[in-house]
């Protein structure tokens, strides 16, 4: 207990020391993992409502298929993509590995399954409600989707938090991708991971009491949205 | 909560969100690098006075040696900083490195509990481990192809030991790197062999120490000392790779054999202990 | 307007229509001829087919076989986004009441101050100005289903077709719902509206579809209908006995 109370201290006085490098650490999280789950949502969005609301054959099995990629080992993405991005790969000559875009892309493809199959559930149920009466107005796919999405947005917005959650805490992938290097691709789980390997053990765990308060930070933002949408109860 | 709300947050972050590290914006080379010499914080100590020198940023990437020179065979380095020396030789034969420039030296050392009752005394290498083995005690292997497992490896041959052919349950390999397996190391309370720079480096020892090393004498003499740890650079050959960067890496090695680089690397202690002891050769500038 | 107005989609002519599901004919060969002008109700006992007569009618749900054909010229004009409906539980949209309107309208092609124009006077005409930005599904169930209604209305439909609307109303509820429906037929738009409830029959059914198990029983003027109806199972329904 005496162990953890230390470790708090050391949080709360590293934040509070506005430290140049932690700040930058911080910063470069927030938008490697933003921009990969923006990202995500705009792939991942539309082909839940197609999912949901198209009839195609083959549909049930891509829907299994999409259920089983949430559970995409983060290490595997990060081989992959490392043999990809590499020099020695079909995409070396864009010169992506070791940059963040290269962290931005492996949490893509963690994070567009999430989004993907979550948003398929949600829209689906609002789609059995919609269906005749979207039928009755004639409309047509496209804007079948965009009456879906946008009357599902709340719980899209959790939706989103879910991927962002797989984003923030995924470190296999981007360590591999990223190569942790100081100033460029370094993020918070990185971070913790190295300094784990250093044996600093404290100062690991106050980055991980910095990181969980930054993802609640996030997920209270989102939330008090949400709140404010009920009271104007579209929802 | 509106449309404009919604366009709102999502202007919000993505205006936060362009990485700003695009590759190739200014001076900089790719350094492939074993963890020791990261996690040590040499690396740290001796990096920005050569950027401050050269203009040149280093950008580390530290992982098993092993794995350092299969990124660099694929083109994702321009420079090695690594300690596996038979691996190393046969980079530079198969074309893949330009020349091996020796940069410095430590030692490996065993490392388990203070109140140690199987290899105390003045055991050297090879009897601690026939002890350790015969005793059943347990021992952390890193088992992932790093130069600090392929030494721990040859130490076992020179005890006439194949731990890993024996069914023992006290012979653990964990596929980690040094820090992960120091920390399994130490929460299992096992012997373990380690680089001395991050050993030395290492917080959280708890009440681990040294407990077989070699003598300050026979260090100084590599061929006939087991222990020995050689680190060395190998520039990447362009011919192999055309996008290496030829002249920052260059650079960088003269620099890092050069008096500059290894007056900072001798300087470089922790508690007062010397982690690294620079023997470049004088020609190595070339 | 130069615009010539678009074909009539009356008659409309149903031939053999049939509706199979799970090996049950639930549309059994159904074959009619609507013309415009009268209001027309469809009536018959529950599981009779009536709700899925209008699904089939307006094009929600295909037919086994048979055929529908709307008009006289050919090919058929482009029926559906000249029909709206109205469900029996009211679908609204999360949205507030006068963005269910805009929804609708928006689909239809309409834009800007044409569009915010036309929502505005249906929810005028539909009582309810006053909940314009009210979340439309916490209006009241009556509320709920005017919104509905006058959803459709502001599409200017040439047919609207209502599937037992007021089933869970009160009477004042009702009585708007019927005002509305009665406003719209005087404009011009086509009725065809299934129900249970025999007293609404009579006060809106000018024209009677009777169905029983699938079948077309009977069809003919409401006046007549009520008074002497042709089939036997009509007589028994209307004298309110129970009809296997």
């Amino acid at each position: 207990m005496q162990d953890f109370m230390d470790t708090l201290d050391l949080a709360f006085r590293l934040v509070l020391s506005g430290d140049r490098d932690l700040a930058e650490i911080v910063l470069l999280s927030m938008r490697v993992n933003c921009l990969a789950v923006l990202i995500a949502c705009a792939i991942g969005l539309p082909s839940g409502a197609l999912l949901a609301v198209l009839r195609f054959p083959g549909r049930t099995a891509l829907v299994v298929l999409v259920n089983a990629l949430m559970g995409l080992p983060p290490v595997v993405v990060g081989l992959l993509l490392y043999m990809l991005l590499s020099r020695g790969g079909p995409l070396g000559v864009m010169e992506l590995l070791y940059t963040p875009w290269a962290m931005i892309i492996a949490q893509v493809i963690l994070v567009t399954p999430i989004v993907t199959a979550l948003s398929r559930q949600s829209i689906s149920e609002l789609h059995n409600e919609y269906d005749e009466q979207l039928r009755s107005l004639d409309l047509r796919t496209y804007q079948v989707i965009g009456t879906l999405l946008w009357d599902c947005r709340y719980n899209l917005l959790t939706v989103a938090l879910a991927g962002f959650g797989r984003a923030v805490a995924e470190v296999g992938a981007v360590l591999i991708v990223g190569g942790n290097i100081n100033h460029v691709t370094r993020i918070m789980t990185t971070t913790i991971s190295l300094e784990t390997s250093k044996g600093n053990l404290e100062l690991a765990l106050a980055l991980g009491i910095i990181l969980l308060s930054i993802s609640l930070l996030v997920n209270l933002g989102v939330i008090s949205l949400r709140a404010t949408a009920a009271r104007s109860a579209y929802a | 909560m509106t449309a404009r709300g919604m366009l709102l947050l999502a202007l919000a972050v993505s205006g936060l969100a362009v990485p700003s590290h695009a590759p190739g914006a200014d001076s900089f080379l790719l350094l492939q690098s074993t963890t020791s010499t990261k996690n040590s914080g040499l690396l740290d100590h001796i990096l920005p006075a050569f950027t401050e020198s050269s203009g040149i940023k280093v950008r580390v990437v530290a992982v098993g040696s092993g794995q350092a020179l299969k990124n660099a065979r694929n083109g994702d380095g321009d420079v090695l900083l690594v300690h596996s020396q038979e691996d190393e030789l046969e980079f530079v034969a198969a074309g893949w490195g330009l020349k091996r420039h020796a940069v410095m030296y430590n030692d490996f050392v065993l490392v388990g509990p203070d109140a140690d009752p199987i290899v105390g005394g003045d055991l050297r290498i090879e009897a601690a481990l026939r002890r350790i083995a015969e005793t059943h005690t347990p021992f952390i292997s890193r088992g992932d192809e790093s130069g600090t497992h392929k030494k721990e490896m040859q130490l076992w041959r020179a005890a006439g030991l194949a731990p890993r052919e024996t069914d023992g349950s006290w012979y653990r390999e964990i596929g980690s790197g040094m820090g992960a397996a120091l920390n399994t190391a130490v929460a299992m309370n096992a012997y373990i062999l380690s680089d001395r720079g991050t050993w030395i480096s290492f917080r959280n020892k708890r009440d681990f120490r040294i407990l077989v090393q070699d003598k300050d004498d026979s260090l100084r003499d590599q061929d006939n000392s087991l222990l020995f740890n050689q680190y060395s650079a190998i520039l990447v050959n362009p011919e192999r790779h055309p996008h290496t960067r030829l002249p920052e890496g260059q650079a960088f090695i003269r620099w890092l054999t050069g008096p500059r680089g290894q007056a900072l690397i001798a300087d470089y202690r922790i508690q007062g202990q010397q982690l690294f002891f620079p023997n470049a050769k004088p020609d190595a500038a070339e | 307007m130069p615009e010539t107005p678009p074909p009539s989609l009356f008659p409309l002519r149903v031939r053999e229509l049939v509706f199979r599901a799970n090996g049950r004919c639930l549309i059994d060969h159904i074959s009619m001829v609507l013309e415009e002008g009268p209001r027309t109700l469809i009536l018959g006992p529950n599981g009779a087919g009536k709700s899925l007569l209008l699904r089939l009618l307006h094009g929600l749900v295909q037919p086994t076989s048979g055929e529908l054909r709307w008009g006289e010229c050919a090919p058929a004009p482009p029926a559906r986004d000249r029909q709206a409906m109205v469900f029996q539980r009211p679908i609204l949209l999360r949205r507030s009441a006068v963005a269910n309107l805009r929804h609708a309208l928006r689909h239809r092609g309409l834009r800007g101050a044409p569009l915010r124009c036309r929502a505005a006077g249906w929810l005028e005409r539909a009582e309810l100005s006053e909940y314009t930005h009210h979340p439309a599904r916490q209006l009241s169930v009556g509320e709920q289903q005017r919104l509905a209604l006058a959803r459709a209305l502001s599409c200017l439909p040439d047919i609207l077709f209502l599937d037992e609307p007021t089933a869970n109303l009160d009477p004042i509820s009702t009585l708007k719902i019927e005002r509305l429906i009665l406003q719209a037929h005087a404009e011009g738009t086509a009725i065809i509206m299934v129900t249970h409830d025999l007293g609404q029959a009579r006060r809106l059914g000018e024209q009677i579809l009777f169905l029983h198990r699938g079948r077309l029983e009977e069809q003919g003027p409401g006046k007549l209908f009520f008074k002497k109806p042709a089939s036997a199972r009509a007589h028994e329904f209307l004298a309110g006995g129970l009809i296997l």
